[in-house]
């Protein structure tokens, strides 16, 4: 049936010997070229040189260029970087291991998209079509948290955009955001997570706790009672500040 | 459909029964057929404060078992038209309550009444909790002291959680009354200001009720204390009826006179 309908509506066959093209897959080498320090003065006449040494072999070479130790650097603008590699004989076809924004950046160059090779660090780069590593969800919260109530974010944020009354108890894995005055008890970090924070609008809780470290009402200054705070462990010591 | 209010609280001694009392009669005198239910098995109370405790013959324990049909159960109040009551048994406890049988007992009554006021045990056990399971609406009644606010802040989020209305995705419409206030222990800062419980249960306010003498005289002689329209109490249950049926009627906050008395109420919008 669905062969018929191919052949009433001439569309060619991928097996098709008779049509005029062929589209296959084909698994090509490439060189890629990684990106370490593009804004070094240094990049282009070290480039330059380099390929300076086998003339013949990089002219005209379709090369990709391998974005992912620029994680964490701020997309450059790389059609004017593309057109000096051009200069150089080199003719950048594609990318590869870029963050979104860099990928906005290498697509706007006309640059295409490569999937991620064996040679890049898996770790810091996602392969091409799969979704980001997700982070657990954080929980929202919008009702207020009575006290008995018990609240619990595996693995992620805690955020509550309501009133916590006296004998609540939060609890997350990660972070704890409270816009509403904080009674009660929170405790953040609770898989053991030393940076997790808790952050509130009107500190009044019974007990704080970061990664199993826990300060109750008296051990907080009272300048901080009914404050905006930020609680944190800095080594073994939880740390209240004021924000804002 | 009647529409089922619990009156409930978490702590013990806050004024539940004589709300419940209050509101009941309160709700029949604006000519609502209601009905108060005593959920507290066991510390039998509102047909004392409705004053028709020699005519208990069946209970809701009896109703739920099988024992007596409905009507007989259903005491009807001398006083006021369309009021009835539904006491409780004296010699059972919450475990004789059972969670098809209340269904069964609260959906029979649906049919003929306009209101049924469920009238909650203290704690958050058995009793209370299916004194809340079916309510549509609930009366949380707190007095202006932390115990007693912490007590209703459970309760509230148990109804918000564990009723029929939270499992079917649905809330509660919940309402706050203060009751027992005292303007001038709240003046000496021994009592909760308004705006303090107010900040913890979030809740709105259906009514302040003062502490007045006529309260503790009203259960006495087993009259519901809206019935008695001179007392402060009294007034106070009326305006928080007339709310509770969704009139806009001011929330009167209690204040000292200048002699120290409460000869002087001084409106304000809650």
């Amino acid at each position: 049936m669905a062969d018929s309908l191919q052949q009433q509506r001439h569309i060619p066959s991928v097996l098709d010997d008779s049509a005029p093209f062929q589209l296959r897959g084909a698994s090509l080498t490439l060189l890629t070229l990684k990106l370490v320090a593009p804004d070094d003065p240094q990049f282009f006449p070290g480039l330059a040189a380099m390929l300076g040494q086998a003339p013949g072999f990089y002219r005209n070479a379709p090369i990709v260029l391998d974005l992912s130790p620029l994680v964490r650097a701020r997309p450059i603008d790389l059609a004017a970087f593309c057109v000096r590699l051009r200069g150089l004989g080199l003719l950048p076809v594609g990318f590869q291991g870029a963050t979104v924004e860099w990928e906005q950046a290498a697509e706007a160059a006309g640059l295409s998209a490569f999937p991620a090779g064996r040679a890049t660090d898996q770790a810091s780069v996602r392969p091409r079509g799969a979704p980001l590593a997700k982070p657990a969800a954080a929980r929202v919260v919008s009702q207020p948290v009575r006290s008995g109530q018990q609240i619990y974010a595996p693995q992620g944020d805690l955020i509550v955009t309501a009133p916590v009354s006296p004998g609540a108890e939060l609890l997350a894995d990660g972070h704890i955001h409270v816009y509403g005055k904080l009674r009660g008890r929170a405790l953040a970090g609770m898989g053991g997570d030393a940076t997790a924070r808790i952050f509130c609008k009107a500190l009044h809780a019974d007990l704080v706790s970061i990664a199993g470290i826990y300060l109750v009402s008296e051990q907080i200054d009272q300048k901080f009672t009914g404050k905006a705070v930020q609680i944190r462990l800095d080594g073994e010591k939880l740390v209240v500040e004021a924000l804002g | 459909m009647a529409k089922i209010i619990v009156v409930t609280s978490g702590k013990g001694g806050v004024g539940k029964t004589t709300t419940s009392a209050a509101i009941a009669t309160g709700l029949a005198l604006r000519g609502q057929k209601t009905v108060v239910i005593d959920f507290d098995v066991g510390l039998r109370n509102i047909d004392l404060i409705m004053g028709c405790e020699r005519r208990v013959v069946f209970d809701f324990i009896n109703v739920i078992n099988g024992d007596a049909k409905l009507h007989q159960a259903l005491i009807k109040d001398k006083r006021v038209e369309n009021l009835f009551v539904l006491p409780t048994s004296q010699t059972r406890d919450k475990d004789a309550l059972s969670q098809d049988g209340v269904e069964r007992v609260l959906g029979e009554l649906s049919q003929d009444f306009d209101y049924i006021v469920c009238d909650s045990p203290a704690g958050i056990e058995r009793g209370a909790f299916l004194a809340m399971y079916f309510a549509d609406a609930a009366v949380v009644v707190s007095n202006p002291e932390v115990s007693s606010v912490r007590d209703a802040d459970r309760m509230i989020g148990l109804m918000a959680s564990k009723s029929r209305k939270a499992e079917q995705g649905a809330s509660i419409e919940m309402h706050l009354l203060l009751t027992r206030y005292d303007p001038e222990r709240v003046e000496k800062g021994e009592m909760l200001r308004v705006e303090d419980v107010q900040e913890i249960l979030a809740l709105p306010l259906l009514g302040i009720v003062p502490e007045c003498p006529s309260v503790l005289q009203a259960s006495n002689v087993g009259m519901p204390v809206v019935l008695d329209d001179k007392s402060l109490a009294g007034k106070a249950y009326a305006g928080t009826v007339a709310r509770l049926m969704g009139e806009d009627v001011e929330v009167v906050v209690p204040r000292l006179g200048k002699r120290g008395l409460l000869d002087r109420l001084l409106r304000r919008s809650a």
